[in-house]
Protein backbone atom coordinates (compact mmCIF):
# COMPACT_ATOMS: atom_id res chain seq x y z
CA UNK A 1 0.00 0.00 0.00
CA UNK A 2 2.60 2.30 0.76
CA UNK A 3 6.43 3.07 -0.44
CA UNK A 4 8.27 0.41 0.93
CA UNK A 5 6.02 -0.34 3.69
CA UNK A 6 6.23 3.45 5.12
CA UNK A 7 2.95 5.24 5.83
CA UNK A 8 4.96 8.73 4.83
CA UNK A 9 8.08 8.82 3.39
CA UNK A 10 9.77 12.08 2.73
CA UNK A 11 12.77 11.87 0.56
CA UNK A 12 15.49 14.38 0.27
CA UNK A 13 12.85 17.29 0.51
CA UNK A 14 14.28 20.99 -0.37
CA UNK A 15 12.22 23.96 0.06
CA UNK A 16 13.22 27.44 -0.83
CA UNK A 17 11.23 30.77 0.62
CA UNK A 18 13.33 33.30 -2.26
CA UNK A 19 16.89 32.75 -1.45
CA UNK A 20 16.34 31.13 1.95
CA UNK A 21 16.50 27.61 2.27
CA UNK A 22 14.39 26.68 5.21
CA UNK A 23 14.72 22.42 4.08
CA UNK A 24 17.36 21.40 3.11
CA UNK A 25 17.56 17.31 1.81
CA UNK A 26 15.36 16.32 4.42
CA UNK A 27 14.55 12.23 4.46
CA UNK A 28 11.97 10.99 6.93
CA UNK A 29 9.68 7.87 7.63
CA UNK A 30 6.63 7.62 9.67
CA UNK A 31 5.06 4.04 9.61
CA UNK A 32 1.58 3.49 10.07
CA UNK A 33 0.44 4.22 13.66
CA UNK A 34 3.60 5.49 14.54
CA UNK A 35 4.01 9.01 16.06
CA UNK A 36 6.88 11.56 14.75
CA UNK A 37 7.81 14.17 16.89
CA UNK A 38 9.74 17.23 14.95
CA UNK A 39 11.95 18.35 17.60
CA UNK A 40 14.06 21.83 17.06
CA UNK A 41 13.97 25.64 17.70
CA UNK A 42 11.75 28.05 16.29
CA UNK A 43 12.53 28.39 12.89
CA UNK A 44 14.65 25.18 12.33
CA UNK A 45 12.29 24.20 9.54
CA UNK A 46 9.37 21.88 11.85
CA UNK A 47 6.44 23.77 10.59
CA UNK A 48 7.19 23.98 6.79
CA UNK A 49 8.04 20.71 6.80
CA UNK A 50 4.71 19.69 8.43
CA UNK A 51 3.24 22.21 5.45
CA UNK A 52 5.01 20.45 2.69
CA UNK A 53 2.91 17.26 3.77
CA UNK A 54 -0.34 18.35 2.98
CA UNK A 55 0.53 20.90 0.51
CA UNK A 56 -0.26 23.42 2.06
CA UNK A 57 3.41 24.42 1.09
CA UNK A 58 5.32 22.81 -2.35
CA UNK A 59 8.55 21.17 -1.90
CA UNK A 60 11.09 22.36 -4.56
CA UNK A 61 13.07 19.60 -4.67
CA UNK A 62 12.12 15.54 -3.20
CA UNK A 63 9.65 13.20 -2.91
CA UNK A 64 7.02 12.76 -0.47
CA UNK A 65 5.11 10.07 -0.66
CA UNK A 66 1.62 9.50 1.47
CA UNK A 67 -0.28 6.29 1.75
CA UNK A 68 1.18 5.27 -1.33
CA UNK A 69 0.49 8.13 -3.60
CA UNK A 70 3.44 10.23 -4.62
CA UNK A 71 1.89 13.75 -3.83
CA UNK A 72 4.72 15.95 -5.30
CA UNK A 73 4.61 15.46 -8.68
CA UNK A 74 2.09 18.20 -9.36
CA UNK A 75 -0.51 15.63 -10.30
CA UNK A 76 -2.16 14.59 -6.87
CA UNK A 77 -5.82 15.73 -6.55
CA UNK A 78 -4.84 18.17 -3.46
CA UNK A 79 -8.39 18.63 -1.68
CA UNK A 80 -8.36 14.67 -2.09
CA UNK A 81 -5.48 14.26 -0.11
CA UNK A 82 -6.29 16.79 2.76
CA UNK A 83 -9.16 14.42 3.11
CA UNK A 84 -7.09 11.93 4.63
CA UNK A 85 -4.86 14.10 6.80
CA UNK A 86 -6.26 16.87 9.33
CA UNK A 87 -3.85 19.24 10.44
CA UNK A 88 -3.87 20.96 13.83
CA UNK A 89 -2.67 24.77 13.96
CA UNK A 90 -0.40 26.55 17.33
CA UNK A 91 -3.13 29.18 17.04
CA UNK A 92 -6.14 26.98 16.65
CA UNK A 93 -8.33 28.95 13.44
CA UNK A 94 -11.20 27.80 14.46
CA UNK A 95 -14.03 29.58 12.47
CA UNK A 96 -14.83 32.59 14.36
CA UNK A 97 -18.62 32.62 12.89
CA UNK A 98 -19.76 29.03 13.41
CA UNK A 99 -20.79 27.58 17.00
CA UNK A 100 -18.13 24.54 18.02
CA UNK A 101 -20.32 22.10 16.37
CA UNK A 102 -20.78 23.93 12.92
CA UNK A 103 -16.58 24.06 13.52
CA UNK A 104 -16.65 20.09 13.41
CA UNK A 105 -19.22 19.77 10.87
CA UNK A 106 -18.51 21.82 8.17
CA UNK A 107 -16.16 19.26 6.11
CA UNK A 108 -17.66 16.48 6.72
CA UNK A 109 -21.15 17.80 5.46
CA UNK A 110 -19.31 19.95 2.40
CA UNK A 111 -16.19 17.85 1.38
CA UNK A 112 -17.32 14.37 2.67
CA UNK A 113 -21.17 15.05 1.78
CA UNK A 114 -23.04 14.12 5.54
CA UNK A 115 -26.33 14.45 5.98
CA UNK A 116 -27.08 17.32 8.58
CA UNK A 117 -27.77 14.15 11.08
CA UNK A 118 -25.05 12.32 10.03
CA UNK A 119 -22.69 14.81 10.17
CA UNK A 120 -24.14 16.09 13.82
CA UNK A 121 -24.11 12.77 15.21
CA UNK A 122 -20.15 12.51 14.62
CA UNK A 123 -19.58 15.84 15.79
CA UNK A 124 -21.50 15.14 18.96
CA UNK A 125 -19.43 12.28 19.47
CA UNK A 126 -15.99 13.77 19.03
CA UNK A 127 -17.27 16.35 21.37
CA UNK A 128 -18.23 13.97 23.58
CA UNK A 129 -14.70 12.05 23.29
CA UNK A 130 -12.92 15.57 24.08
CA UNK A 131 -14.96 16.26 26.67
CA UNK A 132 -17.21 19.66 25.59
CA UNK A 133 -20.36 18.55 24.62
CA UNK A 134 -21.59 20.96 26.77
CA UNK A 135 -19.85 23.77 24.39
CA UNK A 136 -20.90 22.43 21.59
CA UNK A 137 -23.36 25.80 20.47
CA UNK A 138 -20.86 28.65 22.28
CA UNK A 139 -19.14 30.58 19.71
CA UNK A 140 -15.01 29.76 20.06
CA UNK A 141 -13.99 33.03 21.50
CA UNK A 142 -15.63 31.95 24.43
CA UNK A 143 -13.65 29.00 25.10
CA UNK A 144 -10.11 28.77 26.63
CA UNK A 145 -7.15 28.22 24.64
CA UNK A 146 -6.83 24.69 25.35
CA UNK A 147 -10.83 24.16 24.82
CA UNK A 148 -10.28 25.80 21.51
CA UNK A 149 -7.34 23.23 20.52
CA UNK A 150 -9.39 20.46 21.58
CA UNK A 151 -12.21 21.33 19.50
CA UNK A 152 -9.68 22.25 16.54
CA UNK A 153 -8.32 18.54 16.67
CA UNK A 154 -11.81 17.33 16.93
CA UNK A 155 -12.47 19.53 13.70
CA UNK A 156 -9.85 17.67 12.07
CA UNK A 157 -10.96 14.13 13.03
CA UNK A 158 -14.89 15.06 11.71
CA UNK A 159 -12.49 13.90 8.43
CA UNK A 160 -11.35 10.65 10.06
CA UNK A 161 -7.97 11.34 8.44
CA UNK A 162 -5.56 8.65 8.06
CA UNK A 163 -2.30 11.17 9.14
CA UNK A 164 -2.75 13.63 11.63
CA UNK A 165 -0.02 16.83 11.49
CA UNK A 166 0.26 18.66 14.37
CA UNK A 167 1.94 22.35 14.32
CA UNK A 168 2.99 23.06 17.94
CA UNK A 169 -0.22 22.89 18.94
CA UNK A 170 0.35 24.06 22.83
CA UNK A 171 2.62 26.47 22.05
CA UNK A 172 -0.03 29.54 22.25
CA UNK A 173 -1.49 28.00 25.48
CA UNK A 174 -1.07 29.40 28.96
CA UNK A 175 0.63 26.27 30.89
CA UNK A 176 -1.92 25.06 33.01
CA UNK A 177 -3.73 24.05 29.64
CA UNK A 178 -0.87 22.40 28.12
CA UNK A 179 -2.26 19.32 29.84
CA UNK A 180 -6.08 18.78 28.67
CA UNK A 181 -4.69 19.29 25.12
CA UNK A 182 -1.62 16.70 25.12
CA UNK A 183 -4.08 14.38 27.12
CA UNK A 184 -5.77 14.32 24.05
CA UNK A 185 -3.20 13.73 21.99
CA UNK A 186 -1.93 10.98 24.02
CA UNK A 187 -4.94 9.49 23.56
CA UNK A 188 -5.30 9.63 19.69
CA UNK A 189 -1.53 7.89 19.73
CA UNK A 190 -2.79 5.21 21.78
CA UNK A 191 -5.81 4.41 19.50
CA UNK A 192 -3.71 3.94 16.63
CA UNK A 193 -3.64 7.56 15.30
CA UNK A 194 -0.55 8.27 12.35
CA UNK A 195 0.61 11.34 13.66
CA UNK A 196 3.59 13.95 12.63
CA UNK A 197 3.87 16.44 16.30
CA UNK A 198 5.84 19.18 16.14
CA UNK A 199 6.32 20.47 19.39
CA UNK A 200 8.95 21.83 21.92
CA UNK A 201 6.95 19.83 24.98
CA UNK A 202 10.39 17.33 25.09
CA UNK A 203 9.12 15.07 28.09
CA UNK A 204 5.71 14.67 26.17
CA UNK A 205 7.29 13.71 23.02
CA UNK A 206 9.50 11.50 24.78
CA UNK A 207 6.86 9.83 25.85
CA UNK A 208 4.48 9.32 23.29
CA UNK A 209 6.52 8.88 19.91
CA UNK A 210 8.00 5.85 18.48
CA UNK A 211 10.96 7.90 16.87
CA UNK A 212 12.60 11.86 17.44
CA UNK A 213 13.65 13.96 14.35
CA UNK A 214 16.10 16.95 15.89
CA UNK A 215 15.74 19.55 13.38
CA UNK A 216 18.14 22.06 12.78
CA UNK A 217 18.92 25.18 10.52
CA UNK A 218 16.39 22.77 7.80
CA UNK A 219 18.35 19.93 7.98
CA UNK A 220 17.70 16.89 10.09
CA UNK A 221 20.67 16.57 12.13
CA UNK A 222 19.80 13.48 14.05
CA UNK A 223 16.71 10.94 14.57
CA UNK A 224 16.06 7.93 16.21
CA UNK A 225 14.05 6.26 19.11
CA UNK A 226 13.22 8.82 22.00
CA UNK A 227 15.43 6.91 24.17
CA UNK A 228 18.52 7.27 22.16
CA UNK A 229 17.86 10.61 21.65
CA UNK A 230 17.39 12.11 24.73
CA UNK A 231 19.71 9.69 26.71
CA UNK A 232 22.41 9.19 24.40
CA UNK A 233 22.57 11.69 21.43
CA UNK A 234 25.01 11.38 18.70
CA UNK A 235 25.44 14.62 17.58
CA UNK A 236 26.71 17.48 19.34
CA UNK A 237 24.21 19.77 17.97
CA UNK A 238 21.44 17.90 19.50
CA UNK A 239 23.25 17.52 23.02
CA UNK A 240 23.89 21.49 22.52
CA UNK A 241 20.04 21.78 21.89
CA UNK A 242 18.65 19.58 24.65
CA UNK A 243 21.13 21.47 27.28
CA UNK A 244 19.31 24.70 26.19
CA UNK A 245 15.72 22.85 26.97
CA UNK A 246 16.99 21.75 29.75
CA UNK A 247 18.79 24.90 31.29
CA UNK A 248 15.50 26.45 30.37
CA UNK A 249 13.31 23.94 32.22
CA UNK A 250 11.01 22.56 29.71
CA UNK A 251 12.20 19.07 30.11
CA UNK B 1 -31.76 86.38 8.72
CA UNK B 2 -35.75 87.32 8.28
CA UNK B 3 -34.89 86.97 4.26
CA UNK B 4 -33.03 83.62 4.97
CA UNK B 5 -35.24 81.94 6.59
CA UNK B 6 -38.59 83.58 4.31
CA UNK B 7 -36.65 82.36 1.64
CA UNK B 8 -35.24 78.75 2.72
CA UNK B 9 -37.63 77.41 5.27
CA UNK B 10 -41.08 79.25 4.91
CA UNK B 11 -43.62 77.67 6.75
CA UNK B 12 -46.72 78.12 4.21
CA UNK B 13 -44.31 77.20 1.75
CA UNK B 14 -43.19 74.20 2.83
CA UNK B 15 -46.85 72.81 3.11
CA UNK B 16 -47.78 73.85 -0.17
CA UNK B 17 -44.14 71.81 -1.09
CA UNK B 18 -44.88 68.88 0.12
CA UNK B 19 -47.12 66.73 -1.58
CA UNK B 20 -45.13 67.68 -4.72
CA UNK B 21 -42.01 67.12 -3.26
CA UNK B 22 -43.19 63.48 -1.33
CA UNK B 23 -44.06 61.81 -5.11
CA UNK B 24 -41.05 62.81 -6.11
CA UNK B 25 -39.34 61.51 -2.96
CA UNK B 26 -41.11 57.68 -3.40
CA UNK B 27 -39.30 57.62 -6.93
CA UNK B 28 -35.91 58.46 -5.18
CA UNK B 29 -36.61 55.30 -2.29
CA UNK B 30 -37.48 53.48 -5.50
CA UNK B 31 -33.96 53.69 -7.37
CA UNK B 32 -32.27 53.35 -4.16
CA UNK B 33 -33.59 50.46 -3.55
CA UNK B 34 -33.57 48.59 -6.48
CA UNK B 35 -30.08 49.76 -7.24
CA UNK B 36 -29.01 48.90 -3.78
CA UNK B 37 -29.91 45.48 -4.09
CA UNK B 38 -28.52 45.21 -7.69
CA UNK B 39 -25.10 46.37 -6.40
CA UNK B 40 -24.79 44.29 -3.31
CA UNK B 41 -25.12 40.95 -6.12
CA UNK B 42 -22.76 42.74 -8.62
CA UNK B 43 -20.30 43.73 -6.73
CA UNK B 44 -20.13 40.44 -4.96
CA UNK B 45 -19.52 38.73 -7.99
CA UNK B 46 -16.61 41.30 -9.49
CA UNK B 47 -15.02 41.37 -5.60
CA UNK B 48 -14.84 37.48 -6.22
CA UNK B 49 -13.44 37.57 -9.89
CA UNK B 50 -10.90 40.03 -8.74
CA UNK B 51 -10.11 37.50 -6.12
CA UNK B 52 -9.72 34.77 -8.27
CA UNK B 53 -6.54 32.29 -8.15
CA UNK B 54 -4.46 31.10 -10.57
CA UNK B 55 -3.03 31.85 -14.49
CA UNK B 56 -6.55 31.05 -16.48
CA UNK B 57 -8.04 33.77 -14.24
CA UNK B 58 -5.87 36.38 -14.82
CA UNK B 59 -8.22 38.03 -17.88
CA UNK B 60 -11.38 37.75 -15.82
CA UNK B 61 -9.86 39.50 -12.77
CA UNK B 62 -7.71 41.88 -15.51
CA UNK B 63 -11.41 43.09 -16.48
CA UNK B 64 -12.57 43.33 -13.09
CA UNK B 65 -10.06 45.64 -12.33
CA UNK B 66 -10.62 47.92 -15.89
CA UNK B 67 -14.09 48.35 -14.36
CA UNK B 68 -13.79 49.35 -10.87
CA UNK B 69 -10.64 51.87 -11.77
CA UNK B 70 -12.97 52.98 -15.31
CA UNK B 71 -16.40 53.21 -13.24
CA UNK B 72 -14.94 54.50 -9.93
CA UNK B 73 -12.65 57.40 -11.73
CA UNK B 74 -15.89 58.57 -13.77
CA UNK B 75 -18.50 61.09 -12.38
CA UNK B 76 -21.83 60.16 -11.72
CA UNK B 77 -23.10 62.88 -13.89
CA UNK B 78 -21.06 61.54 -16.43
CA UNK B 79 -21.95 58.37 -16.84
CA UNK B 80 -26.08 59.41 -15.51
CA UNK B 81 -26.01 61.66 -18.78
CA UNK B 82 -24.58 58.64 -21.29
CA UNK B 83 -27.21 56.77 -20.13
CA UNK B 84 -30.03 58.50 -19.55
CA UNK B 85 -29.61 60.97 -22.45
CA UNK B 86 -27.20 58.14 -25.28
CA UNK B 87 -28.64 54.94 -24.94
CA UNK B 88 -32.15 56.17 -26.21
CA UNK B 89 -30.74 57.86 -29.21
CA UNK B 90 -29.10 54.41 -30.02
CA UNK B 91 -32.45 53.34 -30.91
CA UNK B 92 -31.58 49.80 -30.06
CA UNK B 93 -34.78 47.52 -30.06
CA UNK B 94 -34.50 45.83 -26.26
CA UNK B 95 -32.42 48.66 -24.63
CA UNK B 96 -33.40 52.05 -25.89
CA UNK B 97 -37.05 52.27 -25.23
CA UNK B 98 -37.06 52.20 -20.71
CA UNK B 99 -37.74 55.43 -19.27
CA UNK B 100 -34.96 57.64 -17.64
CA UNK B 101 -35.79 55.98 -14.04
CA UNK B 102 -34.36 52.81 -15.49
CA UNK B 103 -31.44 54.14 -17.35
CA UNK B 104 -30.77 56.46 -13.84
CA UNK B 105 -30.91 53.02 -11.79
CA UNK B 106 -28.25 51.58 -14.26
CA UNK B 107 -26.03 54.52 -14.34
CA UNK B 108 -26.25 54.31 -10.25
CA UNK B 109 -25.93 50.44 -10.24
CA UNK B 110 -22.96 50.58 -12.58
CA UNK B 111 -21.16 53.35 -10.47
CA UNK B 112 -21.27 52.27 -7.39
CA UNK B 113 -20.64 48.86 -8.03
CA UNK B 114 -17.62 49.90 -8.78
CA UNK B 115 -16.95 51.68 -5.32
CA UNK B 116 -18.96 48.40 -3.62
CA UNK B 117 -16.97 46.07 -5.05
CA UNK B 118 -13.60 47.70 -3.37
CA UNK B 119 -15.18 47.29 -0.31
CA UNK B 120 -16.28 43.84 -0.63
CA UNK B 121 -12.65 43.23 -1.57
CA UNK B 122 -10.73 45.01 1.68
CA UNK B 123 -13.12 42.69 3.48
CA UNK B 124 -12.30 39.70 2.28
CA UNK B 125 -8.47 40.72 2.47
CA UNK B 126 -8.81 41.34 6.08
CA UNK B 127 -9.62 37.64 6.78
CA UNK B 128 -6.43 36.46 7.95
CA UNK B 129 -4.98 33.45 5.95
CA UNK B 130 -4.62 31.40 8.56
CA UNK B 131 -8.57 31.15 8.08
CA UNK B 132 -8.37 30.06 4.29
CA UNK B 133 -5.24 27.66 5.34
CA UNK B 134 -7.82 25.94 8.13
CA UNK B 135 -10.48 25.62 5.51
CA UNK B 136 -8.21 24.19 2.92
CA UNK B 137 -6.50 21.52 5.20
CA UNK B 138 -9.62 20.34 5.95
CA UNK B 139 -10.36 19.27 2.33
CA UNK B 140 -12.52 22.17 1.13
CA UNK B 141 -12.73 23.69 -2.12
CA UNK B 142 -11.50 26.94 -2.97
CA UNK B 143 -15.37 28.19 -3.74
CA UNK B 144 -16.56 26.95 -0.39
CA UNK B 145 -13.48 28.20 1.51
CA UNK B 146 -14.92 31.11 0.15
CA UNK B 147 -18.53 30.75 0.75
CA UNK B 148 -18.48 29.23 3.99
CA UNK B 149 -15.29 30.69 5.48
CA UNK B 150 -14.02 33.72 4.23
CA UNK B 151 -17.27 36.11 2.79
CA UNK B 152 -19.42 35.32 5.89
CA UNK B 153 -16.65 36.75 7.76
CA UNK B 154 -15.89 39.36 5.34
CA UNK B 155 -18.98 40.56 4.73
CA UNK B 156 -19.66 41.05 8.60
CA UNK B 157 -16.74 43.22 8.82
CA UNK B 158 -17.89 45.44 5.83
CA UNK B 159 -21.30 45.98 6.80
CA UNK B 160 -20.72 49.60 8.18
CA UNK B 161 -18.29 50.97 4.67
CA UNK B 162 -21.41 48.95 2.94
CA UNK B 163 -23.93 51.30 4.86
CA UNK B 164 -22.40 54.64 4.25
CA UNK B 165 -21.58 53.71 0.58
CA UNK B 166 -25.39 53.41 0.47
CA UNK B 167 -26.48 56.66 2.15
CA UNK B 168 -23.60 58.13 -1.11
CA UNK B 169 -26.00 56.44 -3.30
CA UNK B 170 -29.05 57.51 -1.88
CA UNK B 171 -27.71 60.90 -1.75
CA UNK B 172 -27.09 60.80 -5.44
CA UNK B 173 -30.27 59.52 -6.63
CA UNK B 174 -31.10 63.12 -6.71
CA UNK B 175 -28.48 64.11 -9.68
CA UNK B 176 -30.32 61.70 -12.03
CA UNK B 177 -32.84 64.04 -10.79
CA UNK B 178 -30.88 67.08 -12.53
CA UNK B 179 -30.80 64.87 -15.65
CA UNK B 180 -34.40 63.83 -16.36
CA UNK B 181 -36.20 62.58 -13.73
CA UNK B 182 -38.95 63.85 -11.54
CA UNK B 183 -37.79 62.78 -8.28
CA UNK B 184 -38.07 65.05 -5.18
CA UNK B 185 -34.62 67.04 -6.03
CA UNK B 186 -36.15 68.26 -9.15
CA UNK B 187 -39.30 68.59 -8.03
CA UNK B 188 -37.86 71.05 -5.42
CA UNK B 189 -36.22 73.12 -8.51
CA UNK B 190 -39.66 73.09 -9.76
CA UNK B 191 -41.57 74.72 -7.02
CA UNK B 192 -38.83 77.42 -6.61
CA UNK B 193 -39.09 78.19 -9.99
CA UNK B 194 -43.02 78.68 -9.91
CA UNK B 195 -42.88 80.28 -6.47
CA UNK B 196 -39.34 82.11 -6.15
CA UNK B 197 -38.81 80.67 -2.81
CA UNK B 198 -36.69 77.93 -2.06
CA UNK B 199 -38.30 76.12 0.92
CA UNK B 200 -39.26 72.92 -1.52
CA UNK B 201 -35.01 72.04 -0.99
CA UNK B 202 -35.61 72.35 2.80
CA UNK B 203 -38.51 69.84 2.40
CA UNK B 204 -36.33 67.44 -0.28
CA UNK B 205 -33.39 67.57 2.09
CA UNK B 206 -36.01 66.60 5.38
CA UNK B 207 -37.28 63.62 3.33
CA UNK B 208 -33.44 62.47 2.36
CA UNK B 209 -32.15 62.56 5.96
CA UNK B 210 -35.02 61.25 7.56
CA UNK B 211 -34.23 57.95 5.51
CA UNK B 212 -30.84 58.47 5.99
CA UNK B 213 -31.19 58.45 9.78
CA UNK B 214 -32.95 55.05 10.92
CA UNK B 215 -30.69 53.47 8.17
CA UNK B 216 -27.66 54.29 10.06
CA UNK B 217 -29.03 53.26 13.72
CA UNK B 218 -30.65 49.96 11.72
CA UNK B 219 -27.05 49.33 10.91
CA UNK B 220 -25.65 49.97 14.57
CA UNK B 221 -28.00 47.73 15.93
CA UNK B 222 -27.28 44.69 13.70
CA UNK B 223 -23.41 45.28 14.48
CA UNK B 224 -24.32 45.14 17.98
CA UNK B 225 -26.34 41.91 18.04
CA UNK B 226 -24.28 40.01 16.05
CA UNK B 227 -21.48 41.08 18.61
CA UNK B 228 -23.81 40.08 21.28
CA UNK B 229 -24.63 36.84 19.96
CA UNK B 230 -21.05 36.09 19.57
CA UNK B 231 -20.18 36.48 22.98
CA UNK B 232 -23.10 34.89 24.92
CA UNK B 233 -24.17 31.72 24.14
CA UNK B 234 -26.40 30.34 21.53
CA UNK B 235 -28.75 28.47 22.27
Amino acid sequence: MSANGHFVAIENVTKRFGDLEVLTHVSLEVEEHGVVCLIGASGSGKSTLLRCVNLLERVDEGTIVVDGETITNGKVDVNALRRKIGIVFQAYNLFPHMTVAQNVMLAPRKVRGLSQSEARSRAWGLLDRIGLLDKADEFPDRLSGGQQQRVAIARALAMEPKLMLLDEITSALDPQLVSEVLNLVRELAQSGMTMIIATHEMSFAREVSDKICFLDGGVIREQGPPDQIFSNPREARTREFLARVIEAGRM
Amino acid sequence: MHRVLHSFANPFYFRQALPDIWSGFTINVQMMLIAEVLVLVFALVLAIVRGLPGRGAKPFRGLAIVYTDFFRGTPLTLVAFAFILGIPGLDYPGISHYSNEVYGIAALTVVYTAYVTEVYRAGIESVHGSQRMAARSLGLSYGHTMRYVVLPQAIRRVVPPLLNDFIGLQKDTAIIGAIGVIEAAAQANNFASSYFNFTGFLVAAVFFIYLTIPLARYTDHIIKERELRERATAT
